[in-house]
């Protein structure tokens, strides 16, 4: 308990806390609205577009919001010090050593991957994939008002990946991680000396393929198969959802293009490989998929 | 005579010379408040009413661009007391925070605001998002904000490494680290060996400017967080608006044909 009361009484910590409200309760929010114009058929958005003055109707919105904004962070700003502590010491390492709470996503992601996919190879594709959205969604409908009903793909594949993938594990990573970066309920106390038994495997060892010779070498078909398994995700997946999508909806594949489908099922596929790799290290203790001499998966 | 004067001074030259008008309720009247307005006139003259509503945008642009001018004004204040230097940052953020006039106030605003802001630009983009306004003809006002988002982002992590205290250089040693494992440039990345990189010549070593976060990086951080990464986003924030703009406007749903 104490240790929880210490998190949340960090004031670093209280912005987690504004996101995790102001995220999620925009997201009922917004489903809320969605709901009742999907239902209702017409948006309720389409009959207010007869045009208003911006003087005074927006400016006036504008000018209250303003002064919301800036009496909370001036309250905030008198209640709560931005914290400074003992001044750099490069030789004194604190544990655990959190990065700034928007990266913390990222930061877990190191659980599960090597730094080159976890810290450059992912972040890289999130920004490229989010850059690629309006490229990749052609449905024409759902421009311009709250609606679930005629975009359920697009909205249900972004909110994965935004509520889930990047909001939720800031919070684990802010909640749930000690010294160690090992796990900790909120209540728990911090041990820092906490022995977490490393009992991973490789994928290839839980079919009793050893990963390194007894010599130490590389065993080269642990690499092959593993290889086969990172390679074949791909390539099986993304012709096969392609045959599908021809199969199920003709018109829709046409229209979509194949360079757009390749694009979009190599970023959906590595999106879902984070969770797939999160419940293979859970459940079967999975630490590499593929282990090469340059890099591991 | 409170009157008189007023009247006296709404006829000077120089009054006249800097408001061109009053608050007369009419059509024409206040269509000119805005368009004379270089503040204002970034709107347009008339929207659609939904755009308006606080429930459609959540406001949260309009509020990330307030909170970028705040931290814009209190990052100023705090560069008169601030010295990137190893030997002089810490004591500079300590003397900020107990002898500086409204120093602890300024520099809380600053951190505060520039938390809130990686909020309110995340919020941002979902609302954009849920309403569907990257679609045509807005696709390419979503990849300027995926820029911004970026910017954003960059700017609250260099500015985390200023004070210099163990908060700041280790949460930003756990962040560079990444970069050593850059693919081919960086020394401990796949094919980076290979490639001769080592720690004194790979990629974190020139975002760094050394082979872990010291003085060079505080400086390096410094330049990029004051100068360098506002003008760029100021420049992104520019094209933004006037995209919003050129787009016509706010989306919504297409009116209604009659
Ligand atoms: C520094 C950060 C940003 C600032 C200050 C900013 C500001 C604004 C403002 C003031 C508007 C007008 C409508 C509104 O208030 O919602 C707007 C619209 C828009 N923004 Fe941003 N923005 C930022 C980042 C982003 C990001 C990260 C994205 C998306 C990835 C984005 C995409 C858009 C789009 C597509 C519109 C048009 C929306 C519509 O017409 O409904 N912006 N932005």
């Amino acid at each position: 308990m104490h240790n929880l009361l210490k998190i949340l009484g960090n004031p670093d910590n209280f912005p987690i806390i504004i996101l995790l409200f102001t995220v999620y309760g925009f997201f009922i929010y917004s489903m809320k609205k969605a709901k009742r114009n999907d239902e209702r058929g017409v948006p309720y958005e389409a009959d207010e577009t007869d045009k208003v003055q911006v003087w005074p109707y927006l400016v006036r919105v504008e000018f209250i919001a303003a002064i919301a904004v800036m009496v909370f962070v001036l309250l905030w700003s008198i209640a709560f010090d931005a914290p400074l502590e003992e001044p750099a010491n490069p030789t004194l390492t604190p544990n655990p050593s959190k990065a700034p709470w928007y990266f913390l996503g990222l930061q877990e992601m190191l659980v599960y991957f090597d730094p080159w996919i976890a810290g450059v190879l992912l972040p890289g594709l999130i920004i490229i994939g989010l850059m690629a959205i309006p490229y990749i969604d052609i449905n024409p409908k759902g421009n311009g008002y709250y609606t679930f009903k005629e975009r359920k793909w697009a909205i249900t594949i972004f909110a994965f990946g935004f509520l889930v993938l990047w909001v939720l594990l800031i919070f684990v990573g802010t909640f749930f991680r000690g010294p160690g970066w090992n796990f900790f309920w909120p209540w728990e106390e911090w041990d820092p000396h906490k022995v977490v038994a490393i009992t991973n495997v490789d994928l290839t060892e839980l079919f009793g393929i050893p990963t390194y010779n007894p010599n130490g070498a590389l065993n080269p078909i642990a690499s092959i198969l593993g290889g086969v398994v990172v390679i074949g995700y791909y390539a099986i997946l993304m012709p096969l959802g392609w045959l599908w999508l021809k199969r199920k909806m003709p018109d829709f594949a046409e229209k979509f293009g194949l360079t757009r489908y390749i694009v979009t099922s190599y970023l959906f596929l590595t999106m879902i490989a984070l969770p797939i790799k999160m419940i293979l290290r859970w459940t079967l203790n999975v630490k590499y998929v593929w282990v090469t001499p340059w890099f591991n998966v | 005579m409170l009157a008189q004067i007023k009247k006296k001074i709404k006829s000077s030259d120089i009054y006249k010379s800097i408001f061109r008008h009053g608050y007369e309720d009419t059509q024409r009247n206040r269509a000119l408040m805005v368009v004379d307005n270089v503040f204002l006139h970034l709107h347009p003259v008339r929207v659609s009413r939904h755009a308006v509503n606080y429930g459609y945008t959540w406001g949260m642009g309009g509020i990330s661009f307030l909170l970028f001018i705040i931290l814009t004004i209190t990052g100023v204040i705090l560069m008169f007391y601030y010295r990137p230097a190893a030997e002089y940052a810490y004591e500079d953020m300590k003397y900020l925070m107990n002898d500086v006039p409204f120093g602890a106030l300024i520099r809380n605003m600053h951190r505060w605001s520039a938390h809130l802001m990686v909020i309110t630009v995340m919020l941002h983009m979902f609302r954009v998002f849920l309403t569907g306004s990257y679609k045509p003809p807005r696709q390419f006002n979503w990849v300027i904000g995926v820029i911004l988002l970026l910017l954003t982002f960059l700017l609250s992590f260099t500015g985390y490494l200023l004070p210099w205290d163990q908060l700041a250089i280790w949460a930003v040693t756990v962040g560079t680290n990444m970069a050593r494992a850059t693919p081919f440039l960086g020394h401990q990345g796949p094919f980076g060996p290979e490639l001769g990189m080592r720690p004194d010549n790979d990629i974190r070593f020139l975002l760094l400017g050394g082979t872990q976060v010291g003085p060079p990086a505080l400086l390096r951080f410094y330049v990029l967080h004051c100068i360098f990464l506002p003008l760029v986003t100021a420049i992104f924030l520019a094209v933004h608006f006037w995209r919003v703009r050129k787009d016509g406007g706010i989306s919504g749903p297409a009116p209604k044909k009659i």
